[in-house]
């Protein structure tokens, strides 16, 4: 394959290109189904059409959006066959087992009782179509929960071993694979992020309606939910956020690493608050990692290990070698080379040296594809800046939920204001940017692997063209952005009349 | 349960989906016929009365890939990562159909509601049409080598080849592939015409109409059934033996069928029903429950069709460039392990068919009439 490269390159952007426009959709369908079904409850409790009315709205904008995360969802499972073939197979008996428990579990709840969600108004009972609505909400979460599993298995492989007659790694227990702690984390943050940014939705077209039309009769309602929805969202968010930056520390050092831009690591290590990074650094050289940079002492630290003291490892001490990650790149890259030998002189001989060989070194069999220990360095800068910019941006997303509850139960007038529209709005654009940056630094951070130290992304390639990949990311690009266009003029244009 | 029960009993559950996603095509072959309804009365009818299943049908899709992923990894590797463009192509058209319905009679939908109306009709036409064609080459072979020791190359670490550049698009110009995509067409638009005559029951002239579907989509699927039919029996099939070396076996899936008498009998009965509600329906436009009928014959036919395909060891994927290459539910499945978990998890399937059928039943318990699209939302 003399354009190897290409095509692994090509295949990530389709890949990211699918799946950024994917979760454009999924963490509002996640979130406005928890808070429709929350009103469609209160309508019900308390008899009030008003609330029955809001619900109805949201659940029109619910609608709308649902389509396009099926839309655009539906290609990533097949991905992993069309554009990860090698991918399939080395890891297809553990990876595949959570996508087809997914579809069985969710996208049969949400696929039957979406539909009396949308259509149900006016020809099933009140009562059996909340049961519906709360139902549809059950199937997103279950739907996350699955395909967390198995993006956190990527990111720490659990519960399996290699088998080298059929040269594929294979599942040895499947609790372990379900229950990892790094999936609970994972299903905590995104879940709740949805919440969080479908609060910010609610609230900021809430705003802009109380404004267009004068009055909060139906506004104020909503932004009351949508702001306790995505306060509990966004505080959840951020616990399950940490919890998750203590599992990186753990599993994956070198990403923790990039998304600090720490070079050279120590005890005390700093959190940067904030930072320019030097584009010159390398791994050969010993150019400032920063331009300019704002940072608090030990917080690093802290956060990683739960002690201000902590040695913390930084990229230099990851690939030399260091007290944390005593196995330095060189030593990992001979041995993953070793598993390999071994691997090739039992599948011709049969040998039990070489198979004995090969279970002592395959937890490093992914680095036998490396050459050059700079190859397993994950982008730096993209880590860093994605990763900051969500914390700061989620920093600013608990202020807004504050403020705009506080208004609401106080000053509710000045949720017309022009100004909080504008906020409103702004803040809806700054949710999303969040989101997305958080999943380029969970996917980015962890290159060049596309399983842990076992598959590099380079591996789990098709045997394609770069040019068909090429051409597919193309017409992806345009259909989802003509979709996009379409969804958002539809909103605009419900939200305009509503 | 043994390895060789679990790959059986998996292979028994993607017949099953196939074969109800081949019934619920009947969504696709009734938008097939939405271009074709002359009054805008007719159209808003027909997508009502499908857009309340579009859902099922695409989740069944989704399902069935995974299902695939999940038991069979090397078939969804090899396949998928091989016939791309085929696939791709099959991926588009659903992708088109999944916010078509929402989008078409939205305000502000840019493109207006002929064009939603133009990507269902190509989502109903194209989908079943390259979907057949996929299957087809599960029966008549593809172009393809398995090597594992690939995965020890750094610079070609691919397991699975592909060897015609078109990428699965040539299976477009294999005449006995073709023949199952349009014999999948026009049965799914004969499913989708009697799905829309049982919930469509106040328009005598949209009836009629339909049944003149019914009539001249019957024409043209029944001797295209019975020579897709014929070649398949004269047909060779790779078998694999004890040792799971692959030879030829000329006239395989007919020997399948004379061994494995109980697969001939599901065909049998499940071509008589699909035969019955058809007759039934031309005879007499309210025929009862002759959706029933043709759903319940759909899935005998397809279930016979995929367990001569894999069972009797038999390649359910066949290579016609490298013989050794073909898969077998031998050499292409999950492990044991993973079979045996799985196995668990697919006893939730009633209770998931169960709730299904109560929501079909109460959303479907009235039919669809411009009085019942005003008393709630509509697509």
């Amino acid at each position: 394959m003399p354009d190897l490269i290409s095509v692994v390159e090509w295949s990530r952007w389709q890949f990211a290109l699918t799946a950024m426009y994917h979760w454009l959709f999924v963490p509002l369908t996640l979130g406005l189904s928890i808070i429709v079904a929350i009103m469609e409850t209160l309508a019900l409790r308390s008899g009030s059409e008003k609330m029955l009315s809001t619900a109805m709205f949201w659940t029109k904008i619910f609608a709308i959006n649902f389509v396009c995360g099926v839309a655009t969802g539906i290609i990533l499972e097949f991905e992993f066959g069309t554009n990860w073939s090698n991918y399939s197979w080395f890891v297809g008996d553990i990876f595949g087992a959570p996508l087809a428990i997914e579809g069985l579990f969710a996208f049969f709840m949400e696929s039957t009782f979406v539909v009396v969600m949308v259509l149900g108004w006016g020809r099933v009972s009140r009562r059996f179509h909340l049961a519906a609505t709360w139902l549809t909400a059950l199937g997103a979460m279950i739907s996350a929960l699955w395909i967390l599993v198995a993006n956190a298995w990527m990111q720490y492989p659990v519960g399996m071993t290699f088998n080298p007659d059929t040269m594929r790694n294979e599942m040895t227990d499947f609790w372990a694979v379900a229950l990892s702690p790094v999936a609970l984390n994972k299903l905590l943050h995104a879940v709740t992020s949805g919440w969080a940014i479908s609060g910010v939705f609610v609230v900021g077209v809430s705003c802009y309606m109380m404004r267009r039309r004068r009055d909060s009769e139906y506004g104020l309602p909503a932004v009351k939910v949508g702001g306790w929805v995505g306060l509990a969202g966004i505080l959840i968010t951020c616990m399950s956020g940490h919890s998750s930056a203590v599992d990186v520390s753990n599993t994956q050092p070198m990403k923790l690493a990039a998304m600090e831009g720490l070079w050279n690591g120590g005890n005390h290590t700093e959190l940067v608050a904030f930072g320019i990074l030097n584009p010159e650094k390398t791994l050969d050289n010993d150019a400032d990692p920063f331009l300019f940079k704002i940072g608090l002492p030990g917080a690093l630290s802290w956060i990683a290990k739960g002690d201000a003291d902590a040695y913390v490892p930084g990229i230099c001490d990851i690939v030399n070698g260091s007290p944390a990650t005593p196995v330095s790149y060189p030593e990992r890259m001979r041995r993953g080379a070793l598993a390999r030998e071994a691997l090739a002189e039992y599948g011709a001989t049969g040998s039990d040296e070489a198979l004995a060989t090969l279970r002592e070194n395959y937890e490093f069999f992914g680095y036998g594809y490396f050459d050059n220990p700079a190859e397993l360095i994950p982008p730096v800068a993209m880590s860093f800046y994605a990763f900051h910019t969500m914390v700061a941006l989620g920093g600013y997303m608990i202020a807004f939920f504050i403020v705009a509850l506080l208004l609401a139960y106080k000053r509710h007038r000045l949720l017309s204001t022009l100004a909080a529209s504008w906020i409103g709005m702004l803040s809806i654009a700054a949710a999303w940017i969040c989101s997305q940056s958080g999943w380029i630094c969970a996917e980015v951070g962890r290159q060049p692997w596309v399983i842990q130290d076992i598959m590099p992304t380079r591996a789990a390639i098709s045997a394609l063209s770069a040019s068909s990949v090429e051409l597919t990311f193309w017409l992806f690009a345009a259909v989802f952005t003509m979709l996009l266009v379409a969804e958002i003029s539809i909103m605009l244009n419900k939200i305009h009349k509503a | 349960m043994s390895i060789t029960c679990l790959q059986n009993y998996w292979w028994f559950l993607i017949s099953l989906l196939a074969a109800i996603l081949v019934f619920m095509l009947f969504v696709q072959g009734g938008q097939s016929m939405i271009l074709g309804a002359r009054r805008e009365s007719d159209r808003r009818l027909m997508v009502n009365s499908l857009g309340r299943k579009w859902e099922l049908t695409f989740t069944t899709l989704v399902v069935f890939g995974g299902a695939f992923f999940a038991s069979f990894p090397l078939f969804y590797s090899t396949s998928f990562g091989g016939a791309y463009w085929l696939w791709m192509l099959i991926l588009f058209s659903f992708i088109v159909q999944a916010f078509s319905y929402e989008f078409r009679r939205q305000k502000g939908n840019l493109y207006g509601t002929r064009t939603y109306d133009v990507l269902l009709f190509i989502n109903g036409c194209f989908g079943c049409l390259l979907l057949g064609v996929a299957v087809g080459t599960l029966f008549f072979g593809a172009e393809f080598t398995v090597n594992r020791q690939n995965i020890l190359d750094p610079r070609n670490p691919v397991i699975s080849t592909w060897n015609n550049p078109l990428h699965g698009l040539e299976a477009l110009a294999d005449f006995k592939c073709v023949c199952l995509g349009l014999v999948i067409l026009l049965l799914a638009r004969i499913e989708g015409a009697i799905y829309l005559l049982e919930t469509i029951t106040t328009d005598a002239t949209l009836r009629r109409r339909l049944t003149r579907q019914v009539l001249v989509n019957a024409a043209l699927f029944v001797p295209l059934f019975l020579v897709f039919l014929a070649m398949l029996l004269m047909a060779p099939a790779y078998v694999a033996g004890p040792d799971g070396t692959v030879s030829v076996v000329p006239n395989g899936y007919l020997h399948n069928f004379t061994e494995m008498w109980w697969a001939a009998l599901t065909l049998i009965v499940g071509v008589v029903l699909v035969l019955w509600a058809i007759m039934g329906v031309l005879i007499r436009t309210t025929f009862a429950h002759a959706m029933w009928y043709i759903g319940a014959g759909t899935v005998l036919v397809v279930l016979s069709l995929f367990w001569v395909l894999g069972y009797n060891s038999t390649s359910f994927y066949p290579s016609r460039t490298d013989l050794q290459s073909s898969l077998t539910l031998a050499n292409s499945s999950s492990s044991e392990f993973t079979l045996t978990v799985m196995s668990w998890v697919s006893l939730v399937i009633p209770f998931v068919v169960a709730y299904i059928a109560y929501v079909w039943y109460r959303m479907t318990s009235c039919p669809v009439s411009v009085d019942e699209l005003s008393r709630g939302p509509e697509y």
